[in-house]
């Protein structure tokens, strides 16, 4: 088995199974994230939510699947096809390939990198592709103002999220993942840098494009956004996409703030749970917040969106991170 | 394999790029430029420099680029009148790029490598140490000055376009979200009895300030550049 | 100041916000308000208006004398009666056609009827899969007021007072 794993074959064979191991149970999160949503958000309205299909309506996602995968698949005239085919798949793979270097554990990454933090934030910086080429070549002027308006809403917030991972860096000092988790085995960044936390959330909220940032979908004024054009699977690759953006998000989150596999406490009945427990938790807390959020607050207006980027997140991060810099080096707690 | 990972990844660089000049499409272009940027950045990463190859792609790839395929897309493009000066304007392009080339063959003819040139290119980073923490040193250790002096270069760059950009109409109609906030108490909530009018309840709103004496409409003037959209 | 330092904290602690998240989560853990259809109902009125149904007297004779106000009342025009006299001498419909897919669902052909024959019952499940089952004929109407004469007895007495 040693001398197999060591030949080009069984590296390869390893690779994949890592792969599968980390996406199958990802894609089944995915799937029931969307039940979860329906669920959730259901139950804030004093609905039900789906609960025919299945027990508690479970097998909704494969119903909602199948249902997908027998429409068809309609390209507009006028489209750029090559293109049009292309975008969902860049986003649902790009989705997909940032979670070759998330920490799920220690040492539970299948490339632990030195510029982790870097891959993710450009990984997360590179999905306004998708959504920007649907939207050119669908053709229709409701994708494409959907997509201009994804496009200035990402590169916005990724402004004051890149100084949110800077100011954590700085308390780490190292950019490697499972380092910036190791440092939060005593106590989580989210105590110290508690307002760079919720800043860091609203970013990740707009970066996925979900509520109360949705606007480039804003179904009242653009129809459908980005996607309007697409049906059958790919929409549902796009639909996935978005999903498995949002955990995506809440793992960086996780990571960043919420301690990775840490528990929240070292003491008997807590740290019982194995790690990949509590980072999968901590993941599903996150996510319940994203919808939570959904449920509550209405949509933002296209000004005042870029107005809490540049004129709030902005200065507000940038002043937070000379802050904490100042700190660390008056108490001395750089780290070496 | 690195070596044959190296050829890949040039031989697509190349071809990428000879199409971001050549593809008609200029959103194509775009797109082409991007798949450039993606295979300089995996050159950086097979020669070591990781940091520099993520960097590439968060700024130059998700950034740059993709405020370029924003202009671009809106762009109405006329391709046929692109191409109508080409035959006109192709001896002047065919004259500076001679020059340019010759210039090219003159700089690399008389080239000459400093003495420890040599020994820099064979060591870049110093031994123990991860090239981003080297590139740290360098840049806020070593030159923190020359960094600082360049940041406020693009700072007055940015405030200049910032400047030359923004035209604040008298007309415009802004949102003071703190102002619209802090109105919490200048109207007041009642519930009204059943069937009450007016003069029941009182009036319910304060004191409007009288709006501003209309002023005669400005002539437009001569001198008045620009103009209105 | 005092205001504006309390204006301040609120808009930095996100209050608004906080207490919206608030609001949303007290809701999530309250009992729901929808039936699960098919196996939960709605109370109904008893003048809720359904399928129709023609009743027959206790001792099985039919109530329609073929008076045919409802048809000359009905604004959809979804009545249709045809009458003769019975062999015995009193005047009964041969044909008393309702098309369903006509009727509004007015319940002015209730109100009209001197006998209360023709009524609208409880009954809102008669989905069918063809136009064609929904052109009820007398035998149909019949049958149905067999079949639900306990309960639009009972619906007509509920409502009496206010008539």
């Amino acid at each position: 088995m040693e001398g197999f794993l060591a030949t080009p074959v069984g590296i390869l064979a390893l690779t994949v199974a890592q792969a599968m191991a980390l996406l199958v149970p990802l894609l089944i999160m995915v799937a029931y994230l969307t039940w979860a949503e329906r669920k959730v958000l259901a139950a804030m309205q004093l609905r039900r939510g789906p609960n025919v299909v299945g027990p508690f309506g479970l097998l909704q996602p494969f119903a909602d699947a199948l249902k997908m995968l027998m429409k068809e698949t309609i390209i507009p005239a006028g489209a750029s096809r090559v293109l049009f085919i292309l975008a969902p798949m860049i986003t649902f793979m790009l989705a997909m390939l940032a979670w070759a270097v998330i920490p799920v554990n220690d040492g539970w990454a299948i490339a632990d990198i030195n510029v982790g933090i870097l891959y993710l934030f450009a990984i997360s910086s590179l999905g306004v592709y998708g959504i920007i080429i649907a939207g050119w070549a669908s053709n229709s002027k409701y994708a494409f103002l959907g997509a201009l308006r994804s496009a200035a809403q990402m590169v916005s917030y990724e402004v004051s999220m890149g100084f949110v991972i800077v100011t954590v860096l700085m308390c780490v000092g190292s950019l490697n993942l499972t380092d910036i988790v190791r440092a939060q085995a005593d106590m989580w960044f989210i105590i110290p840098l508690f307002p760079m936390f919720v800043i860091m959330f609203i970013s990740a909220l707009a970066e996925t494009n979900r509520a109360p940032f949705d606007l480039p979908e804003g179904e009242s004024e653009l129809v459908a956004g980005f996607f309007v054009e697409y049906s059958s699977m790919s929409f549902a690759l796009f639909f996935l996409g978005e999903y498995a953006n949002m955990i995506l998000m809440s793992a960086l989150i996780t990571i960043l703030f919420l301690g990775g596999w840490y528990p929240p406490l070292d003491v008997a009945p807590l740290n019982w749970i194995p790690g990949p427990m509590w980072f999968v938790f901590k993941i599903c807390f996150c996510l319940f917040v994203f919808i939570w959020v959904r449920a509550t607050f209405p949509r933002y207006r296209y000004d005042q969106l870029m107005r809490l980027g540049w004129k709030v997140f902005l200065p507000f991060s940038l002043a937070w991170l000379v802050i904490t810099a100042a700190a660390l080096k008056l108490f001395g707690w750089l780290p070496a | 394999m690195t070596v044959a990972a190296f050829y890949l990844f040039a031989a697509v660089l190349v071809a990428s790029a000879v199409m971001v000049v050549t593809s008609r499409n200029p959103v194509h272009s775009v797109l082409f430029l991007i798949l450039a940027f993606f295979n300089a950045a995996a050159l950086f990463l097979i020669a070591g420099a990781e940091f520099l190859a993520m960097i590439l792609v968060i700024v130059y790839v998700g950034a740059v680029a993709v405020l370029f395929l924003f202009v671009v897309m809106m762009l109405d493009v006329d391709f046929a009148k692109l191409r109508e000066g080409f035959q006109r304007y192709a001896p002047i392009g065919g004259v500076v790029g001679a020059i340019l080339f010759l210039e090219l063959v003159l700089v690399f003819g008389t080239w000459t490598f400093a003495t420890d040139a040599a020994g820099l290119r064979l060591n870049p980073t110093p031994e123990g140490v991860d090239n981003t923490r080297a590139l740290g040193r360098i840049l806020y250790t070593d030159h923190v000055f020359l960094f600082q002096l360049a940041g406020l270069i693009l700072l007055v760059a940015m405030i200049g376009a910032i400047v030359l950009t923004l035209r604040g109409k008298p007309t415009s109609k802004r949102q003071d979200v703190a102002r619209q906030i802090a109105r919490a108490g200048s109207v007041n909530l009642r519930q009204p009895p059943l069937g009450a009018g007016l003069g029941q309840i009182g009036i319910e709103r304060p004191p409007v300030e009288p709006p501003p004496e209309a002023k005669p409409k400005q002539v437009e003037h001569a001198g008045h550049g620009g103009g209105h959209h | 100041m005092a205001i504006t330092l309390d204006r301040v904290a609120r808009s930095f602690l996100l209050a608004e916000l906080v207490s919206g998240m608030a609001l949303t989560l007290r809701y999530f853990f309250k009992p729901k308000a929808t039936l699960r259809y098919p196996y939960e109902k709605a109370p109904l009125s008893p003048r809720f208006k359904g399928e129709h149904a023609l009743r027959r007297y206790p001792n099985g004779e039919e109530r329609c004398i073929a008076c045919k106000l409802c048809e000359a009342i009905c604004p959809a025009l979804a009545i249709t009666i045809e009458a003769e006299p019975r062999e015995d001498g009193s005047r009964r419909t041969t044909r008393y056609d309702i098309d369903m897919t006509k009727c509004i669902y007015c319940g002015m052909c209730e109100e009209a009827c001197p006998v209360d024959a023709i009524v609208e019952g409880p009954n809102l499940e008669f989905a069918t899969e063809t136009r064609e089952e929904l052109i009820y004929n007398k035998e149909r109407l019949l049958d149905n007021g067999d079949r639900w004469e306990a309960v639009l007895a009972k619906r007509l007495e509920l409502d009496a007072p206010y008539r």
